[in-house]
């Protein structure tokens, strides 16, 4: 047993932290770190930078791209990259979409969309849950009807995050109505520029705008965008839902997170004493940072693991990483807000945009609140937790 | 970075196993349980034979030059068999403080009588007013011409019933909280001047309660100058014994995930209702975040850096103490009546897993010791 990583490794580790550190550029970390929302360029920027170094999608086939690297060199890259601030390669393209069209398009699909997903020229957005399906995707009920060479897509789909910067849509459509629920589904890809298309944004009790409806209203979709087989579409979401795990336990992301709070508690006063020597504060960041610690190496020990596993098929164990790894986001949101105190009630954020007025209170308590509220999602996203525990009771403890 | 086991370790882990199951079923374990002190000697002669008395002593001492990991694996397989022999009490306490702060004469006497089953060790160290301060010692030593005379009361002494040589913590000189100037003695249990009180525990194991009163003494290596020492054991001893709590809750969780599937209630396994499935899940995620820090303890275990191991072994001892609490009570919860009887195992491993919770600092104590040392994420990147 040993927690050391090798000399490579490490090289590798400071190769990936100096390039972060210096490569993207700091007043974007910041916005990161401050849990300020970033603008489309912004994620554009950080992508391409990232994608000129090789770097945006590690994780794809070396002919398009990817680099090939063992499971410890991408837990470094995720875990630097996430613990710089720097925000990740958008994951509807690199970790949704690329993976299924390189490994189950056609080549000319390759072509056309994989390098422009690498850069993120095309900004994709998934347009997978419904109203009437969550947890249960596969009774989703949006249509598309072959007539022709073309598709005719009906239908809505919804929880579609920034979809109002999207170029294009993947879309689970129903192509066989009468086949069983999970066998008449494929896996479309849909420009939204295409007539018939609406999109309407949700706003989230955090006051912000991530997601929105989409409606498809008698939309024609060229049949060349049809992925893999006709019918086939629940296999390739599968795989996609498969690559949607990896780096969801976000230690890196709390780790900054936990770093920063300890910064703010120790500048915060309360009567003439920094929070972080008030004794009940400091215990409840303890015990934090231990269930990060904890997750932390529960997450090494699924990375170790990855060398005997199957490509493809995700370890169940990653469950847990979703499930304490949610949790432990949403406690760190808590211990921010409990920071900013009263002043984690004023509401300032439309303001803010574009504004010089001076912030209302500390400059970090106007994002705690909606902050907390947001992270209520993350263990609601991604199969919810009490889909994890199904996961983890059917396929680890075998009931 | 790497959590297999060597091929060496695996064969440990495994003959450990095998005599385990051979020998330490519930009902064999309920014989040992009724024996002199509470324990099996012949238990202990076969951990002898199987080298696991001198594991962590140098070769040159007859052990078997193991780490922390190695101790890891043996404590497991003891937690999950729910072990009573003095083996933590003898061989990572007492032992380990020979090993740390004997003389080599010392060393070369000592261990290889540990090694070969032939001495039982306590360390008589914890007093009433301590609770789980480690440098709040009381009880004096004193020169007495040339020969050491210690006086004081220590309490909750694991095994001091039936150990034959006590190391005992006095303080040579500062104040009674202080962690300069204590320090560490050979007492034979049976000299004059030593009274104990033994009992049996709420998990079986046994203790004392020990009065010194000028009780002969012989230095441990240099007089008032233990404390690193004891800090160290403790350390390492804290490891060993989240391992032995991993086991305990691996054993109990096993335990529990069976009765699900097997115990039919309104003509179907209870384990077929979402509820139960999603709470063993979540005694499964206790155990695994568990099992993950009593690994990040064992690793740091072994490391010279004393604040940074303290840091990681205090976090452990937390994630333990609360794992084992929230495991052991769902584990009776979901086992209803029969989780109650001193019949069935499920609540021995609960008991035991509750009394490690209190041994050498709670959650409590750990926590507060982890915060008080500034966490365990520096603010620094």
């Amino acid at each position: 047993m040993d927690l050391n990583f090798t000399e490579e490794e490490l090289a590798f580790r400071d190769e990936c932290r100096r390039f972060f550190t210096t490569e993207i550029p700091a007043a974007l970390r910041e916005k990161v770190a401050q849990g300020d929302h970033l603008s489309k360029d912004e994620y554009v920027t950080t992508q391409r930078i990232l994608n000129a170094r090789g770097w945006a999608v590690p994780h794809w086939p070396v002919a398009w791209g990817g680099q090939d690297w063992t499971p410890v060199q991408t837990y470094l890259y995720q875990d630097e990259m996430q613990q710089a601030n720097v925000p990740a390669p958008l994951a509807f393209n690199v970790s949704m979409v690329g993976p299924v069209i390189a490994q189950f398009g056609s080549e000319a699909q390759k072509k056309r969309f994989l390098p422009r997903c690498a850069n993120l020229d095309d900004w994709w957005c998934q347009g997978f849950s419904e109203p009437g399906s969550g947890s249960d995707l596969a009774s989703l009920r949006t249509t598309a009807k072959r007539v022709g060479d073309k598709y005719i897509v009906n239908g809505q789909k919804t929880w579609t995050t920034l979809a109002q910067h999207a170029d294009w849509i993947f879309n689970l459509v129903r192509t066989d109505p009468t086949a069983k629920k999970q066998e008449g589904i494929s896996f479309l890809l849909i420009d939204m520029k295409t007539p018939g298309i609406k999109v309407r944004p949700i706003q989230t009790i955090d006051g912000g705008h991530e997601v929105n409806e989409v409606f498809f209203d008698d939309v024609e979709v060229p049949a060349e965008n049809l992925v893999g087989e006709e019918n086939k579409g629940w296999d390739y979401a599968k795989f996609l839902l498969g690559n949607e795990r990896t780096g969801i336990a976000r230690v890196g992301v709390s780790k900054a997170r936990i770093r920063r709070l300890k910064q703010l508690a120790a500048r915060e006063v309360a009567g003439d004493v920094p929070l972080i020597e008030d004794r009940r504060f400091r215990e409840k960041l303890a015990e934090v940072e231990i269930e990060l610690k904890a997750l932390e190496m529960t997450q090494l020990r699924v990375v170790a693991d990855e060398r005997r596993a199957v490509k493809g098929k995700p370890n169940p164990a990653s469950s847990i990483l979703k499930i304490k790894g949610s949790e432990i986001q949403q406690r760190i949101t808590e211990l921010t807000m409990d920071l900013a105190g009263p002043y984690a009630w004023p509401y300032t954020r439309d303001e803010d945009e574009g504004s010089n007025e001076p912030p209302v209170g500390p400059d970090f308590a106007a994002e705690a609140a909606p902050m907390y509220f947001n992270y209520r999602k993350v263990s609601i996203y991604g199969g919810s937790n009490e889909i994890q525990r199904n996961i983890i009771a059917k396929a680890i403890l075998g009931f | 970075m790497d959590f297999d086991l060597t091929d060496e370790q695996r064969l440990l882990r495994d003959s450990v196993e095998r005599l385990v199951a051979d020998r330490y079923g519930f009902e064999q374990r309920r014989k040992y349980a009724a024996e002199p002190g509470g324990w099996s000697r012949e238990m202990w002669a076969q951990y002898a034979e199987l080298g696991l008395l001198g594991l962590p002593f140098a070769e040159d001492h007859g052990g078997f030059g193991g780490g922390a990991a190695e101790t890891m694996i043996v404590m497991e397989a003891f937690g999950r068999a729910l072990i009573l022999e003095p083996y933590v009490a003898t061989v990572l306490l007492g032992g380990g403080l020979v090993q740390a702060a004997g003389s080599a004469a010392q060393q070369a006497e000592i261990l290889p009588r540990i090694a070969g089953g032939e001495t039982v060790l306590a360390f008589a160290h914890t007093e009433r007013q301590a609770r789980y301060d480690l440098a709040d010692v009381a009880t004096a030593a004193r020169q007495d011409g040339g020969a050491w005379r210690i006086t004081g009361e220590k309490g909750v002494v694991l095994h001091g019933d039936t150990a034959d040589t006590l190391v005992v913590s006095a303080r040579v000189s500062g104040g009674r909280r202080d962690a300069a100037g204590i320090g560490l003695f050979l007492v034979p249990a049976e000299a004059s001047g030593v009274t104990r009180r033994g009992y049996p525990a709420q998990d079986l194991l046994h203790g004392a309660e020990i009065s010194l009163h000028d009780a002969p003494a012989t230095p441990l290596g240099t007089p008032g100058e233990g404390f690193a020492a004891i800090a160290r054991v403790v350390d390492r001893t804290i490891a060993a014994l989240c391992a032995e709590a991993v086991g305990a809750m691996a054993e109990l969780h096993a335990m529990t995930v069976d009765y699900l599937k097997t115990r039919k209630q309104f003509g179907r396994p209870i384990g077929d209702f979402q509820v139960l499935q999603h709470r063993s899940v979540d005694m499964f995620t206790a155990l695994e975040q568990a099992r993950s820090m009593a690994m990040y303890a064992t690793v740091m275990a072994d490391s010279d850096d004393a604040d940074e191991r303290a840091r990681a072994v205090s976090a452990a001892k937390v994630q333990i103490g609360r794992s084992a609490r929230f495991v052991g009570q769902e584990a009776i919860q979901l086992h209803g009546g029969i989780g109650m009887t001193m019949e069935y195992k499920a609540g021995h491993l609960f008991k035991r897993l509750t009394m490690i919770d209190k041994a050498y600092g709670d959650a409590d104590h750990h926590l507060a010791r982890l915060a008080a040392a500034g966490g365990l994420f520096s603010e620094a990147a």
